[in-house]
C-alpha cells in the first residue's frame, strides 16, 4: 500500500515510531547473528522466519530504499526523513532488513544511467530483495588498473556474446544476476568498455569460490564461456560503460565507509578496550597495566572519533550545499586504516587468546577477532587499494600532475 | 554539533584571515625577531583591539561582541596561518573565560570591559615544571589579614613577558598533585614581589618565568571559590586547548599550502617534483590528517557554544590531533622543500619552530591521549 509521508518531521517521526512498533517483529530488535543476515534473492533461506516478514513489510513501504523514487517502488523520502527513519530504527535496535549490492551500488547507478524500461524491470526486485546482484569488475589482469579489463563482448546481431573471466566477484555463487564490465572495443582503453547485465543462471556461466587467509570464501572466480545476453540488457551507450563504472565505484566506496567495515556490536565480539581490560588487566584506578598499549589504543580511538566526526561534517556540509568531494575522498583510505589498526590492536590485546583458529579452548568472540584480523587485511585492497586512493587524492583533489 | 559556519562567523573568518595576511604575515614575525622585540607587538595589539578580537567571547553587557567559541576559533585559525604573535589565546580566550566562569559580578564589571577594549592583557601562570600538569601546583597561598600571601615559581608562562595581569594558580590546601586545594588569583604585573624573567624562545614569540616572593593579594582579587580552583581551571584550560588547536590547524594548513605550491613549481630530473608518487602520497596523507583534524577542531569549538557535556573529551581529541598534524606537516614542509627549507631565509623553519611550542603548550599529544583514555574509562 503506497504511503505518503507527512511533510512535518515530528508528525512523520510519530508515524514511523507507531508503524515500527506495530510491524517490526520482536526478534528483529535483537542483535543479528551472522547467519541471520538477509541478502535476498532466489537462494535466500530466511533462517529466522521473522526476517522474511520484516523484509516484506519494509519493502512494501519502499523503506529498504527509503530515498529512492516512489515510481520504482522506493520510499520517496527526503534526506531529513531518511534520517528520522534511521534514528527510529536504531532507537528500537531494529535490524537492517536487507543487505544488498543492489541497494548499495548497482541500484543508485541504474537510477542514474539506466533507461526507463531497465529501471522498471530491475529496481523493484532490488527493493524487495527478490534479486541478488553481484559485481563483475576485477579480472586476473585488471585489479588496480581496472580499465585494463579484457572480458570480450561481441555484437552478434540479435544478442551479445560474452567470453572471459572475472575474479574477486563477491558472492558470485550466491547471486542471481551480475552487473558486469566488458570490452566492446579493443582499440581503445577506457572508451572501449560497456556496462552489461545478465542472469547468472545463463548457460556458460561458472563460479568457483576462493578461500581466503581468514578461512572464509566471500569471493569467487567467475568464468564466462559463450554467454548469450539479450541486447536490451546493456546499460547506457555501447563503449560508454566507464563513466557508469566510476560512478558505481563512488557508491561502493561511500557504502564501505558508511558501514566503517562493520562494528563489534551484536556479533558476540567485544570492543577493543573491553578485551584489553580483560586480558591485560587494570590498576586500582582502572588504567590498563600496559602503558604502551594503552597509549596506542587511545591513539586509535582518537582516530576513530575523528573519522566519525569527519563523516558527520561531510554530511552536514553536503546538506548545506557545500562542496564535499575533498572530504569524501579521504574517507575510504581512512576507514581501511582504522579497521586494520583496530584488529591489530585487538589481536595484541587478546594475547594468545587471539591465536585460536577453530574448535574448543578459545572464546567464540575471540575466534571471530582472529578471522576478522585476517579479513581486515583486504580492506586496503578491495574497492580501490589505499595506494590508488592516495593517487586519487593527490591527482583529483590536490591537482598534482603525472610525469610530463 | 555544527560543522557549518553562520554568516556572521563566516564574515569574521574572512576579516581575520585578510587581517593576518596583510598586517601580521610571517615576515612581520621575522621583523619582530630581528629587531629584538621577542614577540612583543604593541601596534599589533592595538589593531586587534580595533577589530574587536579581544571581546569575541565577552558578552555585550561587558562591552564585548559575545560571538562565542566557534567565532574565536576562526580568529585563532587565522593567526595560526601566519604564526602571528598576539595575546589573543591568553587574553581573549583564557583570561576572558576565567573571569566569565569564575569571576564575581564586580570582577566581571571591572575586568571584562578592559579586556574587550585591549586595555588589559592577561597570562595564566600555572605550570611549574617543564610539562603541563595542572594538579602539580606547589606555589603556596597563605591567608593573611586582608587576603593572601603568595610564594612560588612559575615556568614558561605564555605572554608572561608582556601581560598586564597574571592569573596565578596557587595552593591554599593540600599538596602538589592534589586536584583539590587550588585557588586562582589576579595578580597585576607590577605587584610587589613579582619578578619576571624574560625568555627568548625558539618560536620568537617569547615567554617568561615568574617568581612570586611574599606577593600580597587582596580578597577582591581571588577568582572563584578558594580551594575549588580546579572547577574553573579545567573548563578554562579546555577552552584554551580548543582555541590553541584551532591556531595549530591554521598553522598546519598554511604550511601545507606552502608545500603544495612548492610541489607544483619545483622541478628536478626535468619533472615537477609533485609528479613523483612518493611525494604525492605524502601530500595525500597530510591532506587526510588535515581533514580529520578540521573535523575535531570544529566539533570541539561548537561543543563549547552548545555547552555539551563532552567538552573535555573533545578538547583532548582536538589538541592531540592538532598536535600530531602540525608536527607532521611542519616537519614534512622542511623535508619537501629540501635544502631551501633548512635556510633561515625561508619560512618553513618558522612553522616547525612554532609547532614545537604549540605542541607543548596546555598539554602535549601524549598528555591528551592519557586524558582521553582516562575519560573513556581505561
Amino acid at each position: 500500500m503506497p504511503y505518503d509521508a507527512p511533510s512535518d518531521l515530528e508528525t512523520f517521526r510519530q508515524e514511523v515510531r507507531d508503524w515500527l512498533e506495530e510491524n517490526c517483529p520482536q526478534s528483529m530488535r535483537t542483535p543479528q547473528p551472522e547467519d541471520e543476515v538477509v541478502w535476498g534473492g532466489r537462494r535466500e533461506k530466511f533462517k529466522n522466519p521473522d526476517s522474511k516478514v520484516w523484509l516484506e513489510r519494509m519493502a512494501e513501504r519502499g523503506w529498504t530504499a527509503p530515498h529512492w523514487p516512489k515510481e520504482y517502488g522506493g520510499g520517496g523520502l527526503d534526506r531529513e526523513q531518511v534520517k528520522v527513519l534511521n534514528q527510529e530504527m536504531s532507537r528500537i535496535n531494529a535490524r537492517i532488513p536487507l543487505h544488498s549490492f543492489g541497494l548499495w551500488m548497482f541500484g543508485p547507478a541504474l537510477l542514474e544511467f539506466g533507461n526507463e524500461e531497465q529501471k522498471k524491470r530491475f529496481i523493484p526486485d532490488i527493493i524487495h530483495g527478490r534479486t541478488r546482484w553481484c559485481q563483475g569488475y576485477s579480472e586476473p589482469g585488471a585489479g588496480s588498473d581496472l580499465a585494463g579489463l579484457q572480458t570480450k563482448c561481441e555484437d552478434k546481431g540479435d544478442h551479445y556474446l560474452i567470453n572471459g573471466q572475472k575474479v574477486w566477484t563477491s558472492y558470485a555463487d550466491q547471486a542471481d544476476w551480475i552487473f558486469c564490465l566488458v570490452r566492446t572495443d579493443n582499440t581503445v582503453k577506457h572508451e572501449g568498455i560497456s556496462f552489461i547485465l545478465f542472469d547468472m543462471a545463463s548457460e556458460g556461466v561458472e563460479t568457483r569460490p576462493i578461500k581466503l587467509i581468514s578461512g572464509s570464501s566471500p569471493f569467487c572466480e567467475t568464468f564466462f564461456n559463450d554467454v548469450k545476453v539479450p541486447k536490451d540488457q546493456l546499460v547506457g551507450e555501447v563503449n560508454g560503460g566507464w563513466k557508469i563504472a566510476k560512478r558505481l565505484l563512488q557508491f561502493e566506496r561511500s557504502s564501505i565507509s558508511a558501514s566503517g567495515f562493520g562494528s563489534a556490536r551484536g556479533s558476540g565480539m567485544l570492543e577493543l578496550e573491553e578485551y584489553a581490560k580483560i586480558h591485560v588487566g587494570t590498576d586500582s584506578d582502572g588504567k590498563l597495566l600496559d602503558g604502551d598499549l594503552r597509549g596506542r589504543i587511545a591513539d586509535h580511538q582518537m582516530y576513530t572519533k575523528a573519522f566519525g566526526l569527519t563523516v558527520r561534517r561531510s554530511q552536514e556540509q553536503a546538506k548545506a550545499g557545500q562542496e564535499v568531494g575533498h572530504t569524501a575522498s579521504i574517507i575510504k583510505y581512512a576507514a581501511a586504516k582504522m579497521n586494520q589498526d583496530k584488529h591489530e590492536l585487538m589481536i595484541e590485546a587478546l594475547g594468545t587468546e587471539g591465536l585460536g583458529w577453530e574448535g574448543e579452548g578459545f572464546d567464540k568472540g575471540a575466534k571471530m577477532v582472529t578471522r576478522g584480523w585476517l579479513r581486515s587485511k583486504g580492506n586496503s585492497i578491495e574497492g580501490g587499494t589505499s595506494e590508488i586512493n592516495l593517487n586519487v587524492v593527490a591527482k583529483r583533489v590536490l591537482g598534482l600532475r603525472d610525469h610530463q | 554539533m555544527s560543522f557549518v559556519l553562520t554568516e556572521d562567523q563566516e564574515m569574521l573568518r574572512d576579516t581575520a584571515i585578510n587581517f593576518t595576511r596583510d598586517e601580521l604575515p610571517v615576515k612581520h614575525l621575522r621583523g619582530l625577531r630581528d629587531s629584538g622585540k621577542n614577540g612583543v607587538d604593541p601596534e599589533g595589539r592595538q589593531k586587534l583591539a580595533e577589530l574587536g578580537f579581544f571581546g569575541v567571547l565577552i558578552p555585550e553587557e561587558y562591552d564585548g561582541v559575545g560571538m562565542g567559541m566557534v567565532a574565536l576559533g576562526q580568529v585563532m585559525e587565522a593567526q595560526g596561518r601566519t604564526l602571528a604573535s598576539t595575546p589573543l589565546l591568553q587574553t581573549a580566550c583564557i583570561g576572558a573565560s576565567a573571569i566569565l566562569l569564575g569571576g564575581s559580578e564586580a570582577q566581571k564589571q571591572e575586568w571584562l570591559p578592559k579586556i574587550a577594549s585591549g586595555e588589559v592583557t592577561t597570562a595564566l601562570a600555572l605550570d611549574e615544571g617543564s610539562h603541563h600538569n595542572p594538579a602539580g601546583v606547589a606555589t603556596e597561598a597563605e591567608r593573611d589579614g586582608q587576603g593572601y600571601t603568595l610564594n612560588g615559581a612559575k615556568k614558561y608562562v605564555q605572554d608572561g613577558h608582556h601581560a598586564d595581569v597574571f592569573i596565578v594558580v596557587a595552593r591554599t590546601f593540600g599538596e602538589a598533585g592534589d586536584k583539590h586545594g587550588l585557588t586562582l588569583f589576579l595578580v597585576p604585573r607590577d605587584a610587589n614581589g613579582v619578578s619576571v624573567q624574560t625568555l627568548n624562545t625558539v618560536d620568537s614569540h617569547g615567554a617568561a618565568h615568574l617568581t612570586l616572593e611574599d606577593v600580597h593579594v587582596p580578597e577582591s582579587h581571588v577568582l572563584g571559590a578558594p580551594d575549588k580552583g580546579m572547577d574553573i581551571l579545567e573548563p578554562v584550560l579546555d577552552r584554551g586547548r580548543i582555541a590553541l588547536a584551532a591556531e595549530m590547524l591554521g598553522s598546519s594548513r598554511a604550511a601545507f599550502e606552502m608545500t603544495h605550491e612548492y610541489l607544483q613549481t619545483r622541478k628536478q630530473f626535468g619533472q615537477l617534483i609533485g609528479s613523483f608518487q612518493a611525494l604525492q602520497h605524502r601530500a595525500a596523507k597530510m591532506f587526510t590528517d588535515l581533514e580529520l583534524t578540521t573535523s575535531c577542531v570544529s566539533a570541539a569549538l561548537s561543543a563549547v557554544d552548545e555547552q555539551r557535556n563532552d567538552i573535555a573529551e573533545l578538547a583532548s581529541l582536538a589538541k592531540a590531533m592538532a598536535g600530531e598534524t602540525v608536527h607532521l606537516v611542519s616537519n614534512d614542509t622542511v623535508q619537501l622543500h629540501g635544502g631551501i627549507g633548512m635556510t633561515d631565509e625561508h619560512e618553513a623553519g618558522f612553522y616547525m619552530k612554532r609547532a614545537r611550542v604549540q605542541e607543548a603548550l596546555l598539554g602535549s599529544a601524549s598528555f591528551h591521549r592519557d586524558r582521553f583514555a582516562q575519560i573513556n574509562g581505561y
